[in-house]
């Protein structure tokens, strides 16, 4: 085995092994599925008790138009507002949720209304009371103009266009697109590559840090070279990066797949059901569940192609910085001294991700196209362009830009790292860094 | 047979001469001091010999052939700055290190096996580098240095922080390997070190090399004229030698005196053989630690 292999096989199993590593490798994609599934499953939940909202409608004209829902409760009183409050204060326990007001007549004065409560209503409540206010009042005016038929007519003139985007592939064949989810994968893989970049590329500064502190690196060096010592430990880390990002696509995709039979099991179910009750027509012109939409959409992205491009953007990416967070490493003499010199490697990361935001809006225009070009930028925004078809041309040459930019900054960073590391107890600054490069 | 030679070597680091012109050659199986005040240069040299930096013209040869980077495999070095992963277990780490020098996984496992029991320390193989104190992963260091049996070893301060068991243990272990035909470079400020083990030595001063030798030889050329006489009766200054003190140790009188003369040892030896009965007469050397600050001060 050779002494490059060692290195890369010691900084690989000593970071794998960690119980960090573990814990973030197999948590995160339980998170992931967490995050989508845990609030779809909150919202079916009904929350059994029920609110009541006391009204006191001056007008004594709104009874009819606030209904009562699974969850909301409109009881009407005809007490002063001052009394209802003393009984609550009094009695100290709250016996309905929210007190409403209605002081005069909503169509000539909509701020008529108010809600009044210990705590603060929730969003829902506002919106179905004043949804149901506003639609009244609506109709109320409609009427007010007294043509013959307008509420019909207003209500068909009512549009809801959701525009269906289909993308014409290579072969001509049609896949359905959407928008949305382009962003979406768009905006995650780029994030991923964000925090992929950062962390592992700290975790190679604190590497290089503490190989110095310790005082073991004049030991290896005096076996094998600087450079092959600096790009074991940023291969090694790389390879735990990418055994971590596999494992999240692997767990994440049997989560989801596991979940998703489970869904498609139920709705198998129902539709036999359906069958046998004879009900036959019905069970065929029932719209496809939310899921097998969506499945259909993701049929629509070709992951293997983004997912290669993950890894050449990520390796390129982290190639390009980890050799500069090395140089960092090598040239303090604590952890906390790396503060001044990781700022202006994290500035044009941190740059980047904002841009891939702005970029994901127009994913054609002047700002992610250069983003997408320059090295320092491209592996993040590249990322959210990708969804969105990017001419081949394009891909390959920020890749080879990446390519040839990495390959500088690693010689460069081999530099100033070979001298680096054997300097003990001295400030260094940014002048002298140059100079190491002439050594 | 000289095993290492080193020719001539300049190292310069930005406006500052680091090393100018430095010669000197090993002989094989041999200890060889390499002394210096701090920031003399001994450790740029060490590191040029070990291929970690490169000179910037000079050369050194290793068995009269031209050093390649291949060859520090044929070294052992112990670096004066030294340390290991503090979160590695001893016997991992003890392996990996043996393995970037080249050894296979058998031979490394059989070779620490023998170590860890010659040193009694089998029971740290599996503790972390962190658990253990600065002599303990003192002992770990110097195995893990001469494990794969190179040909030439170079210790740089080898005993700071050992404590006098450990620096005694060290010693055998190190004229041990000597004698097993190993060649020892030791840079260091111990000039006890320097006599106890060393046969041959170079003084380095502000990047050059400004005393080098035989340990006996110069020693001898820095004689004083200075004897420390014992004998049963007092002696007594004359023309011929100066008295410096004397005292009486239980019927022993032990004298240092200064030959006054450029007459050899014998014509005064005679001269005291006159005045009392001699029981032992020896002429005093200056010790290294002499040596070194007189030739660093001038």
């Amino acid at each position: 085995m050779s002494k490059i292999s060692l290195i890369i096989k010691r900084e690989y199993t000593t970071r794998v092994i960690k119980k960090s590593f573990i814990i973030l490798t197999f948590l995160t994609p339980i998170l992931f599925a967490g995050m989508i599934t845990v609030p779809l499953w909150l919202s079916s939940i009904k929350d059994s008790n029920k609110k009541h909202i006391i009204v006191v409608d001056k007008t004594n004209s709104y009874s009819q138009v606030l209904k009562n829902n699974e969850t909301y409760v409109f009881d009407f009183v005809n007490k002063p507002v001052a009394e209802i409050k003393k009984e609550n204060t009094d009695k100290g326990e709250n016996e309905f949720t929210a007190l409403l007001v209605i002081s005069g007549d909503l169509s000539e004065n909509p701020k008529a209304a108010a809600l009044y409560s210990d705590k603060q209503v929730n969003l829902e409540l506002k919106s179905y009371i004043s949804g149901m206010l506003s639609k009244f009042v609506e109709q109320q005016k409609l009427a007010a103009y007294n043509i013959p038929h307008l509420k019909e007519m207003v209500e068909k003139s009512k549009a809801n266009i959701d525009i269906p985007t289909i993308k014409w592939g290579d072969n001509g064949q049609e896949k359905v697109g959407s928008a949305e989810l382009a962003l979406g994968i768009g905006m995650i893989s780029a994030f991923v590559i964000y925090m992929f970049i950062i962390i592992y590329g700290a975790q190679v500064m604190s590497g290089v840090v503490q190989e110095k502190t310790s005082r073991i690196v004049e030991v290896i060096i005096s076996s094998v070279k600087p450079f092959e010592l600096m790009m074991g430990k940023i291969i090694g880390i790389a390879l735990v990066g990418l055994t971590q990002f596999f494992m999240w696509v692997i767990l994440t995709g049997s989560i989801l797949f596991i979940g998703t039979r489970f869904i498609g099991g139920v709705d198998m179910a129902s539709v036999q059901q359906a069958n046998q009750a004879g009900m036959q027509s019905m069970a065929a012109t029932q719209s496809p569940g939310e899921m097998q939409q969506l499945f259909a959409l993701l049929h629509g992205f070709d992951f293997m192609q983004i997912i290669i491009l993950f890894v050449l953007y990520f390796l390129g990416g982290y190639l390009l910085y980890a050799s500069l967070f090395a140089a960092v490493g090598s040239a303090v003499d604590s952890e906390t001294d790396t503060q001044q010199f990781s700022l202006p490697l994290t500035l044009p990361i941190i740059f980047a991700i904002y841009a891939a935001i702005y970029s994901a809006q127009n994913p054609d225009g002047p700002l992610a196209f250069w983003c997408s070009m320059i090295p320092f930028t491209s592996p993040i925004v590249m990322m959210v362009r990708l969804p969105f078809d990017v001419p081949a041309w394009q891909i390959i040459l920020s890749l080879t830009i990446l390519v040839l930019s990495f390959i500088g900054t690693t010689w460069m960073a081999g530099k100033i790292y070979r001298t680096g590391i054997l300097m003990y107890g001295k400030k260094v600054t940014w002048k002298e860094m140059m100079k190491w490069l002439r050594y | 047979m000289i095993l290492l030679e080193v020719e001539n070597v300049v190292k310069q680091f930005a406006g500052h001469l680091a090393l100018d012109s430095v010669s000197l050659s090993v002989p094989e199986n041999t200890i060889y001091g390499l002394l210096g005040p701090n920031g003399a240069g001994k450790t740029t040299l060490i590191r040029i010999i070990n291929c970690i930096t490169a000179p910037d013209s000079g050369e050194v040869r290793l068995s009269g052939k031209r050093m390649t980077p291949g060859d520090v495999e044929q070294i052992g070095y112990l670096p004066e700055e030294r340390g290991l992963y503090r979160k590695m277990k001893v016997g991992e780490q003890a392996l990996y290190l043996a393995r970037l020098k080249g050894m296979s996984k058998q031979d490394a496992l059989k070779a620490l096996k023998y170590w860890f029991e010659k040193f009694e320390i089998e029971e740290w193989w599996n503790k972390k580098v962190e658990e253990l104190s600065k002599g303990m992963a003192q002992k770990v260091q110097f195995i893990t240095t001469i494990l794969h049996d190179p040909k030439l070893l170079i210790f740089d301060e080898p005993f700071s922080g050992f404590d006098p068991v450990n620096t005694d243990l060290m010693k055998r272990e190190i004229l041990n390997l000597r004698d097993k035909g190993a060649t020892i470079i030791f840079s260091t400020h111990n000039m006890e070190t320097v006599e106890d083990l060393c046969e041959n030595i170079s003084l380095v001063d502000q990047a050059k090399i400004v005393l080098q030798g035989n340990v006996a030889d110069i020693r001898a050329s820095y004689a004083t004229k200075t004897y420390l006489v014992r004998s049963t009766g007092k002696v007594l200054g004359n023309e011929a030698f100066t008295l410096i003190s004397q005292s009486d140790k239980h019927g022993i009188v032990e004298s240092v005196i200064k030959k006054q003369t450029t007459e050899g040892n014998n014509a005064l030896l005679e001269e005291l053989m006159g005045q009392t009965d001699i029981l032992s007469f020896e002429q005093l050397l200056p010790g290294m630690n002499d040596i070194f600050i007189e030739t660093v001060r001038k």
